[in-house]
């Protein structure tokens, strides 16, 4: 039995070629009547289009390829982004994948849901056999194992996601916390959402434009602050997001000292995502605040991302010992005698 | 015998600590359940060193300044085993078995396990008196730890370099609130030792009393400051560093200094 997998991914193919080769409805039985393949699953996601499949023959990868595209359309030079991997590569790959060791972000763990959602699909329709479903559920368990002995997934590595999880990291709790938006902005409103989405119900938002305010706190669920007011807020707040288009520092070390003195065992965290940015620097050292601009909250992604990858040979060392056990139960007598069985099956047309 | 107890418990603390440091050395750290089975496999032998102990005395096993050391290192274990899981303080542990291992590796090492002729019978005023103020010292001991644990958050925070161990530490505000906890569950032991002490029968001996309120009444300002909020939390948790050292070299001059045995 040939176990083996063709695909584009984001190493290899632009987006628009890997929209070309997306599949279509009917892709699991063209797999199997015209390709030939006894067993063929499809994990298509944003960034890779890939066929495992297990076949009695040897499937040349231009047939695969031939598959994928829509009736009438032609394969074109377009064929040498595909990569091949068989038996044991084929395994290894899977397993890289699902583990989040091949994606465009180390680590992202949304590829593992979309394998499953693939692998339920094809279980669905009969395409995937008893070769697959070995592998797929293997798959699934070494990337569960990556993902919990490793720090593969520590950190976050985009910048709204990093404001969210260091305000976590300070305040633990949200729902008691209040949060300041400075500005109606775009970045601002993201962060907000995500802030809303971890239990902050007290969302006030303040903007030089009033309605642009209201409309805001509407669609975050807070409430609008007039902008001639929003100092005396840093008094009750707990977080303030600032993204205004202010040529100069909004808040400064004179004018905020006054406002923490009643509350200097409460701390501030600031995030400050305008460029030029709203509050002066110097606002880090002052008791009690933690201020992060747009370059911190990216180093600290950047941090992350790296860490991330230095996790990578720990997560390869588990999919070693794994590729390893599968090839063995692969090349066994009782998968040859599995083999037998499937091949004395007619074939599908 | 029961040196040798010590001996594997101090062993037991060790190999939390080479675990921690091989974690975070591997720039991979991730509190596990070893360092709570290592923390609770050495106090299960300390408890038995201080059982052996106790027995042979025919009394509290306090009676010089190794026990006095072990006794503590035993309460600040048991606290940890206590309040750790609770406040899902789990990374303390990293930060708890080195103290331990410390005053343990100290308690062994240095030539203080003497043999005392006792100028006093042992009284049940006394033995609680002298076994309650050191639980305190445990409190006390773990409201360092956890303080440590804050001030080296606050630092990554500030210096906004996070490391592998950061995403691990309690939040900054729960940190807080154990360190409050900590600090008022050792005030009330040592107020309630402190108290104790006066029952005892027995002529006070006024340089230890007056050590004994010195502690006292600076954990107290510690408390006041934490509650007027006139203090900010950072600082608080360096004064819980700074308490503890002082307390236990304090602790060390009663003892040792006196040249007379702890009780």
């Amino acid at each position: 039995m040939h176990l083996f997998c063709v695909g584009i991914s984001h190493h290899t193919a632009k987006v628009e070629t890997r929209e070309r080769f997306a599949g279509h409805a009917e892709i699991d039985r063209t797999l199997r009547a015209e390709a030939g393949c006894s067993e063929a699953l499809l994990l298509t996601t944003c960034n890779r289009v890939e066929v495992y499949a297990a076949a009695a023959e040897a499937v040349p990868t231009e047939r695969i390829a031939h598959c994928l595209l829509t009736a009438g359309d032609s394969l074109g030079e377009e064929v040498e982004a595909f990569y091949r991997h068989e038996a044991q590569q084929c395994v290894q790959h899977l397993f890289r994948v699902a583990s989040g060791l091949d994606s465009m972000v180390i680590g992202e763990t949304e590829i593992l849901g979309q394998a499953k959602k693939a692998y339920a699909a094809a279980r669905e329709s009969g395409a995937a056999g008893p070769y697959l479903h070995r592998l797929f559920q293997r798959a699934f368990r070494v990337a569960k194992q990556v993902r919990t002995r490793t720090e593969i997934t520590r950190g976050a590595v985009s910048v709204g996601s990093v404001a969210v999880d260091l305000a976590e990291q300070i305040f633990g709790n949200f729902e008691t916390r209040k949060v300041l938006l400075l500005g109606a902005g775009e970045a601002s409103e993201r962060t907000a959402r995500a802030l809303f989405k971890r239990g902050v119900r007290d969302l006030r938002v303040s903007n030089r434009s009033l309605e642009r305010a209201e409309a805001l706190a509407t669609l975050v669920g807070g409430r609008p602050v007039a902008m001639e007011n929003w100092e005396s807020q840093c008094r009750e707040v707990d977080i303030l997001i600032s993204s205004t288009a202010s040529p100069t520092p909004l808040l400064t070390r004179e004018k905020l000292s006054p406002l923490l003195h009643d509350r200097l065992d409460r701390p501030l965290f600031i995030i400050d995502i305008a460029v030029p940015r709203d509050v002066a620097p110097d606002v880090n050292e002052m008791e009690g605040v933690y201020l992060y601009d747009i370059d911190s909250l990216q180093s600290i992604a950047q941090q992350s991302l790296a860490q991330r990858r230095q996790q990578i040979s720990a997560g390869e060392e588990i999919i070693a010992g794994h590729v390893d056990e599968f090839s063995g139960w692969f090349t066994s007598p009782r998968a040859r005698v599995m083999q037998s069985a499937l091949e004395l099956r007619p074939s599908e047309s | 015998m029961d040196r040798e107890l010590l001996i594997v418990s101090t062993f037991c603390f060790f190999l939390a600590i080479v675990r921690t440091a091989v974690a975070i050395r591997g720039g991979a750290y991730r509190p596990a359940g070893f360092n709570f089975f290592a923390i609770a496999l050495g106090f299960v032998f300390q408890t038995a060193f201080l059982s052996v102990r106790g027995h042979a005395l025919g009394r509290c096993p306090l009676t010089n300044l190794f026990e006095v050391f072990i006794f503590l290192a035993w309460s600040v274990s048991l606290i940890y085993l206590l309040i750790g899981p609770a406040y899902r303080l789990s990374l303390m542990g990293a930060f708890t078995a080195p103290l331990v291992f410390g005053l343990q590796i100290f308690a062994l090492l240095a030539p203080i396990d003497l043999r005392h002729s006792l100028k006093h019978s042992p009284t049940p005023w006394l033995e609680l008196h002298a076994s309650v103020s050191l639980i305190a010292y445990g409190a006390f001991a773990l409201a360092c730890v956890a303080g440590l644990m804050y001030l080296v958050q606050e630092r990554q925070l500030k210096q906004r370099e996070l490391n592998s161990m950061f995403y691990h530490f309690p939040p900054l505000t729960d940190l807080f609130a154990a360190i409050t906890r900590l600090l008022w569950l050792g005030f009330g032991l040592l107020t309630l030792g402190i108290a104790a002490g006066f029952f005892t029968g027995q002529p006070l001996p006024y340089g230890k009393v007056a050590w004994s309120l010195g502690v006292w009444i600076f954990y107290a300002a510690i408390l006041l400051a934490r509650h007027l909020g006139t203090t900010a939390p950072r600082r608080i948790a360096a004064l819980c560093v700074v308490a503890f050292s002082a307390a236990l070299t304090l602790l060390w001059g009663i003892t040792f200094l006196s040249q007379t045995p702890s009780m």
